[in-house]
């Protein structure tokens, strides 16, 4: 594994792997994985199919708990606190790190009542008004409140694949995550609403520690700042996206860059 | 004999067609071109017994229905026939023994006049039996050899058989249908048999429900025909009580089954819990009128309510509420189950725990569907008999005490059909115009149940 410091170090960690494995009944899918994750940057997990990319995000709110046959093993940091200690608070935990998923995935509720869930179930919000607040900001960020101020009422799944899946970034933002991580946001987008996510992505780029997953070099290569290439369960390189693009160190992330690898 | 006799010609014929088709078939399909034959060779033998055998079959239906009324003609045209007797019932007594014996059935006649119409029958039911069978035989090998003739290589007969086929598949699905439409038909005449009686107004809004089987069926006595107490029954044992156990067991059963429980044990649950609904419901019946009827009674006689009822509405709704359980449940998860694991994993993504994910994401999601089978288990419970009759008592009462006995359509259905009146008394009429009003409201139940849960599911696709 190769694993380079050199860009910025300001960046401090945000959450801190280390030595992770994860393993489905047997069968192991992550294989004693080690990474830090910055603060207020964008980080990409690249890698072919199958590689473990999922699974690895998946760690990072302990998402993975929901999969019965998963086990974790390691040891995993946000801010210096193990993540899968016993007095790790699952529900605070996710409600730090939040998810986006592959395919949109809004509530069949009103837009306005997906983006309050959140904040409600939190008890974020004191009032009506700042409800109301809370949801505008978050659609506002998500770059969304234009297209729906005048229909909040309407159900979230009306929307349009690229609106559907930038509301769900919307709640994932409205209970104010410190770490975003989505799993290939764009993969079921054309491209234009492709774009709007990934502008989208670099306008909340300094605001919170995002991970995202994608299987578009350019993608990648666009919106991340750091990016980590997946192989086979293990983290094979990992280092500024400039370097890991054009300059990599190991031979398989030149091969899958350029496309060598199938 | 002459339609069953059709009917194994029909077969015989069909089969022969079918060789010859597919004889025919072969040779030519060996001697083309393998893209120049359109169908193969199975497809040609099922066209020609097709036209052999259907036109055939359904002749012999029709002729089954024409012939007797034919020789009825024959007979009543002879000198002997002329001379019966016009009394309806006499005369049909006496052709029908004639009848028996040309048939071979009875072995003599007991009325003279009978003696000389034996023989006419015989002659015409010969004479119509060769007629049946000449021309069905004759109109089974024209249309056999017309098919026959039409198979060549580029013939389509796939096309065809498969047509027939769908037609065959349409007829059997409209069985059921026309049987709905039978049933309704008959319901609905003895229904206006009975409103022509006694006055809708009174059956529906009535509140005193008193039918007497031995008054004079002449002067029906409208004031005894007020059904609400027993739609109140109805609906209060079916739909209030039994729902109140049903409702709240099913969807937690269903909850725990699909969220909770390990595969393992939901392996072992689910089956168990449908084996509630294969349940016969008298057996529930049993225990609802021995064991939970007198349990309710001591227990509200202990807490001081000593006018209660050993056959109260409790314990009827009560244990229907359990045989409805599974229905509940099983429509509960699957509409439960059937919401995206995306939409539950986005919930626990945003950090709510998981009875936060059922409340507030999955069941509103999936509340359409349950909402559709609650429905249907209503229409289920509305219609239940056994429990009820055992149960809850004859008497009917209007009353919100649980505690007190009461009785529903159903009830009232078998207490009349099963009483001494004669099937022309009022009394007896009014179970048909009860029937009337259950099968309209669960039919329209179960129509905006099935319409839900449709729309439900279309969400999904
Ligand atoms: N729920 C599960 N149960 C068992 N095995 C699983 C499960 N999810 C993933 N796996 C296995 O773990 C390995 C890694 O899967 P993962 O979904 O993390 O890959 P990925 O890199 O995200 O792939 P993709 O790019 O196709 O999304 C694969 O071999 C997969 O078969
Ligand atoms: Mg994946």
């Amino acid at each position: 594994m190769t694993v380079i410091h050199d860009m910025d170090d300001k960046a401090e960690a945000k959450m801190r792997a280390r030595d992770v494995s994860v393993y489905y009944g047997d069968k192991k899918a992550i294989d004693d994985v080690s990474i830090d994750i910055p603060t207020k940057y964008v980080t990409a997990f690249i890698g072919p199919s199958g590689c473990g990319k999922s699974t690895f995000l998946r760690t990072l709110n302990r998402m993975n708990d929901t999969i019965a046959s998963a086990r974790v093993e390691g040891n995993i940091e946000l801010d210096g606190e193990n993540i899968y200690s016993s007095g790790m608070d699952v529900v605070q935990l996710r409600a730090r790190v939040g998810m986006v998923f592959q395919k949109p995935n809004p509530f069949p509720k009103s837009i306005y009542d997906n983006i309050a869930y959140g904040p409600k179930i939190h008890g974020i919000a004191s009032g009506k008004s700042e409800l109301d607040e809370i949801v505008e900001r978050s659609l506002q960020r998500a770059g969304l409140w234009n297209e729906v101020k005048d229909r909040l009422g309407e159900s979230g799944t009306a929307l349009s694949g690229g609106q559907q899946q930038r509301l769900c970034i919307a709640r994932a933002i409205a209970v104010d995550p410190e770490v975003i991580l989505m799993d290939e946001p764009a993969s079921a987008l054309d491209p234009i609403a492709t774009a709007k996510i990934e502008e989208l992505i670099d306008d909340l780029a300094g605001r919170y520690a995002i991970v995202i997953v994608t299987h578009s070099m350019q993608q990648a290569a666009r919106v991340s700042h750091r990016t980590a290439f997946f192989h086979l369960g293990k983290m094979v390189e990992y280092g500024p996206t400039d370097q890991i693009f054009t300059n990599p160190l190991e031979e398989r992330t030149k091969d899958y860059i350029t496309g060598r690898y199938g | 004999m002459s339609p069953a006799f059709l009917f194994l010609i029909a077969l015989g014929l069909g089969l022969a067609g079918w060789l010859a088709g597919r004889a025919k078939a072969r040779a030519f399909s060996r001697a083309a071109a393998p893209r120049e034959v359109v169908a193969r060779p199975g497809y040609h033998a099922w066209y020609v017994a097709i036209w052999v055998a259907v036109p055939l079959a359904l002749f012999a239906v029709l002729w089954s229905v024409l012939s007797p009324i034919l020789i009825e003609q024959w007979v009543l045209a002879t000198p002997a026939g002329q001379n019966l007797p016009e009394f309806g019932f006499q005369r049909q007594t006496i052709l029908a023994e004639a009848q028996a014996v040309a048939r071979g059935s009875a072995a003599a006649v007991f009325t003279p006049q009978a003696r000389d119409l034996v023989e006419p029958f015989r002659e015409a039911t010969l004479f119509y039996t060769l007629i049946g069978v000449g021309f069905g035989i004759a109109m089974a090998a024209i249309l056999g050899l017309w098919a026959y003739s039409r198979i060549k290589p580029a013939f389509g007969a796939r096309v065809r058989v498969e047509r027939a086929v769908m037609a065959l598949l349409l007829l059997a699905s409209l069985v059921a249908i026309l049987t709905t439409f039978g049933i309704l038909a008959s319901l609905v005449f003895e229904t206006v048999r009975f409103f022509g009686m006694v006055s809708p107004v009174d059956f529906l809004f009535g509140t005193s429900w008193n039918p007497d089987p031995m008054s004079s069926p002449t002067a029906p006595q409208g004031d005894r025909y007020g059904a609400i107490p027993l739609f109140w029954g109805t609906i209060f044992i079916g739909a209030i009580i039994a729902m109140i156990v049903a409702i709240p067991l099913g969807m937690m059963s269903a909850i725990y089954l699909t969220q909770y429980a390990s595969p393992r044990w939901r392996k072992i649950i689910k089956p168990a819990l449908e084996i509630l609904a294969g349940v016969p419901t008298v057996v529930y019946g049993y225990f609802a009128a021995l064991t939970v009827a007198p349990m309710i009674r001591d227990a509200a006689q202990a807490v001081g309510i000593t006018n209660a009822s050993s056959e109260s509405a409790l314990a009827a709704g009560l244990v229907m509420g359990v045989m409805i359980i599974p229905f509940v449940s099983s429509m509960a998860d699957d509409s439960i189950a059937a919401v995206p694991g995306s939409m539950r994993d986005g919930s626990l993504a945003m950090g709510a725990t998981k009875s936060e994910t059922i409340k507030k994401v999955l069941i509103p999601a999936a509340l359409p569907g349950i909402v559709g089978g609650v429905m249907l288990a209503v229409s289920r419970a509305i219609g239940e008999t056994m429990i009820v009759v055992m149960a809850a008592s004859t008497a009917a009462n209007l009353s919100a005490n649980p505690l007190e006995a009461m009785t529903t359509v159903t009830v009232q259905i078998v207490a009349l059909l099963t009483g001494e009146g004669s099937f022309d008394h009022p009394a007896t009429l009014s179970a048909f115009a009860l029937g009337f009003v259950l099968f309209m409201v669960t039919l329209a139940l179960n129509f905006i149940a099935l319409r839900v849960v449709k729309r439900f599911r279309e969400a999904y696709e």
